[in-house]
């Protein structure tokens, strides 16, 4: 029997963190302790601002002749021996990982992190045909072990304090019951997950960047699994987006010095591994993935958003992310770029994303690659009116208001009734449950008239001469 | 002497009509001819923001209409302007007078510093002062330097703020976090929005603000209804009512 769970909108999953204020909190200063040395790290390079716009130069270049250049790597890195896949579907992209993983009679693989593997629901699926997949990243590992996708998409289990992990791995690893001690438990997962390397038969990686120019590419991690992962095993599959590609070796400069300082305040990230073409006597697949980036790529309102290289910087800045944690969206990728690029999947499934943002444009400016994030949400917004998953009654209300706008008389009067009449309302009738305005906040005092009335009082009473006013056509 | 057509927001004009005076004593003070169309309503903003854009448009053209024959269009409001000046162009970019008046619709303190070129004004307000840099404003119309951006420091509002005798504005641990009103978000995300909110006041407690002040009212109106709801020690005025020179209410 499938267990169909509905679908929740955001708000209501939002409301939920909140309410753990204490945990909400600390999820919020955590988080905003990451944008603050972000801030720090970016503010060493007096060429900040020219980085910011050199690489987004980069990736709009890329994206008007992406299908040139991802041809070109295809090229260059066959040239280097590996083997290039390419995949529309997570589906299809799933099936390639198993072929090959079946091909090679294994059954252990170790996973370096890989949003688009996630994006792909890759693990349960290799599990369901008898692959037993650890992920090697502490966060995504820890995650994997609670059954739980990654709320965050550098740091994915930012959501859990230490010690619930020390909960978590005094049950699985047998560490100490009680012990919170973060070299501890790190000691306690390193070992696990040496195990896990040294049995392996796959290493699977994600992909950074991948240069056309070479038909290599690169993968970043801080903790050295991408590495570990791929040097025992004869075999490495690396799975990418079709977006990941960049012209040439000489840009990569750009986009490393600005991922580490945006993701963490990093200078650069630990590790920086280059691949080009497979290790002697091994194999190395490349899966390149669409899964709806051609689509993003044919609109040109949200072609930019393909600019993304996975920093999270406008997940740790989003007032909103870091008040409600990266599972309440749920999807994939959370946050602000996560909101653009979920309903572009499934409109409907996602059309309270758009909303989950006070439109504060934080993330634009945070953006190291300048996608004008906080715009495309607007203009999500739109394209959902458009579809008539706005609900119903927000529609209403606005069309209600847009009519009395439309009639100043109305508006007028309108106003002089509802500032007459509110301060005689019985409290309980304007606190009430339908107001979500007054839950926690007094509406604001009523004046006795309105601006347009004491201008006019004003106005009478010093005399403007005629001729000082505008002329009319 | 400069015509300016005021633009003054629809909740504004109902709900703080002190705000509105206080604009047009500022403008006056300066030597503009001011002039306040009674035809205006609403810019169109909380459609557009909601995504009804059919809905916003015959207020847009309504806007640009009222508003063409003016040399400036002045409104205390950085969020309002923003619409006008960063969203008309998805509206009612083919409108005969959508150029003309896009360009000259200025936020008030930005009219004052960057068109007037006013230093400051005379006059004392002696009191801690906690800029609300609110986000439209900043990071739309750029009256400041936002935290993200690596450039050089400025800051209109504050820099107007810092001319009157005895003023002090108080550093706050984040300077420029957006107070959680967004327009319908502050009702649709209520608890995110609160939350939101509660934070940038506890900031400036911390920070011993006791006059919180923006260039927009509609932030203010989200804080001072969770200040009163609070019972917070913390008086409320929008930018023009200071430089304009009234007292705050402070409580005994």
């Amino acid at each position: 029997m499938t267990s169909a769970t509905a679908h929740r909108d955001h708000p209501e999953t939002a409301a939920e963190f909140v309410a753990n204020d204490a945990r909400a909190h600390w999820h919020d200063q955590s988080l905003w302790f990451v944008r603050a040395r972000r801030d720090k790290a970016s503010q060493t390079l007096p060429e900040w601002e020219e980085l910011r716009e050199r690489a987004s130069k980069v990736k709009l270049h890329t994206m008007s002749r992406m299908a040139d250049y991802l041809e070109q790597f295809e090229r260059n890195a066959i040239a280097l021996g590996a083997q290039v896949h390419w995949a529309r579907t997570p589906a299809e992209h799933n099936e390639i990982v198993l072929g090959i993983i079946q091909k090679h009679n294994a059954t252990r693989v170790v996973k370096s992190k890989s949003m688009l593997t996630e994006e792909c629901h890759l693990n349960p699926f290799l599990e369901r045909n008898g692959v037993v997949v650890t992920d090697t990243d502490l966060g995504e590992w820890i995650v994997q072990l609670r059954n739980e996708p990654p709320s965050h998409i550098v740091m994915p289990a930012i959501h859990i304090k230490k010690e619930e992990i020390g909960e978590l791995f005094h049950d699985l690893l047998g560490t100490e019951k009680g012990a919170t001690d973060p070299p501890y438990l790190v000691n306690a997962a390193r070992q696990k997950l040496r195990e896990q390397f040294l049995n392996a038969e796959i290493g699977l990686t994600g992909v950074n960047f991948a240069i056309a120019e070479t038909g290599g590419f690169v993968v970043c991690t801080n903790e050295g699994n991408a590495d570990l992962g791929v040097s025992l095993p004869k075999v490495h599959i690396a799975c990418m987006g079709i977006e990941k590609i960049i012209p040439k070796a000489a840009d990569l400069g750009y986009f490393l010095r600005l991922l580490g300082r945006s993701a963490t305040g990093q200078p650069i990230t630990t590790y920086s591994s280059h691949f080009h073409g497979p290790r002697p006597g091994g194999e190395l697949h490349i899966i390149l993935v669409d899964n709806g980036r051609s689509n993003i790529l044919a609109s040109p309102e949200f072609r930019r958003s393909l600019n993304c290289i996975r920093c999270g910087a406008c997940m740790n800045t989003c007032p909103v992310y870091r008040r409600s944690g990266g599972h309440s969206y749920s999807t994939t990728v959370p946050g602000p770029i996560g909101s653009i690029l979920a309903p572009t999947r499934d409109a409907q499934e996602h059309a309270s994303l758009p909303f989950a943002c006070s439109l504060c444009g934080s993330c634009t400016d945070v953006c190291p690659v300048k996608i004008d994030l906080h715009n495309q949400l607007l203009t999500w917004r739109r394209e959902l009116a458009l579809k008539f998953l706005v609900p119903f009654d927000k529609r209403l209300g606005m069309s209600l208001a847009a009519a009395v706008f439309a009639r100043p008389w109305l508006y007028r009067v309108g106003g002089a009734i509802a500032r007459r009449v509110f301060p005689w309302l019985p409290r309980m009738l304007v606190y009430n449950r339908w107001n979500p305005w007054g839950r926690q906040r007094e509406l604001p005092e009523m004046p006795a008239q309105s601006f347009r009335a004491l201008y006019a009082r004003r106005k009478r009473n010093h005399k403007v001469p005629s001729d000082q006013k505008p002329a009319s056509r | 002497m400069p015509r300016v057509g005021l633009f003054i927001p629809c909740y504004v004009d109902q709900l703080y009509p002190d705000v509105g005076l206080a604009t047009v004593e500022l403008l006056e003070q300066c030597g503009c001819d001011v002039d306040f169309p009674t035809a205006q309503t609403c810019c169109g903003q909380p459609m557009a923001n909601t995504g009804c854009t059919e809905a916003a448009k015959p207020l847009a053209r309504r806007f640009l209409e009222i508003f063409r024959d003016y040399e400036y269009v002045v409104a205390p409001s950085g969020s309002c302007v923003a619409m006008v000046r960063n969203h008309y162009h998805d509206l009612v970019h083919e409108h005969p007078d959508f150029e003309a008046v896009h360009t000259k619709t200025f936020e008030l303190c930005e009219f004052l510093t960057d068109v007037l070129k006013v230093d400051g004004f005379p006059g004392s307000f002696p009191y801690r002062v906690g800029l609300h840099q609110s986000c439209h404003g900043l990071r739309e119309l750029r009256s400041g330097k936002s935290s993200e951006l690596n450039v050089p420091g400025f800051n209109k509002i504050g820099g107007l703020l810092e001319s009157l005798d005895g003023l002090q504005l108080v550093s706050l641990q984040r300077p420029d976090e957006c107070c959680g009103f967004g327009g319908t978000f502050a009702v649709s995300e209520e608890a995110v929005s609160c939350m939101m909110g509660l934070d940038r006041l506890h900031d400036h407690e911390q920070s011993g603000t006791q006059v919180l002040t923006a260039g927009d009212m509609s932030c203010l109106m989200h804080l001072q209804g969770l200040i009163a709801r609070q019972k917070k020690p913390l008086a409320v005025m929008h930018v023009a009512q200071i430089l304009a020179g009234r007292k705050p209410q402070l409580p005994a």
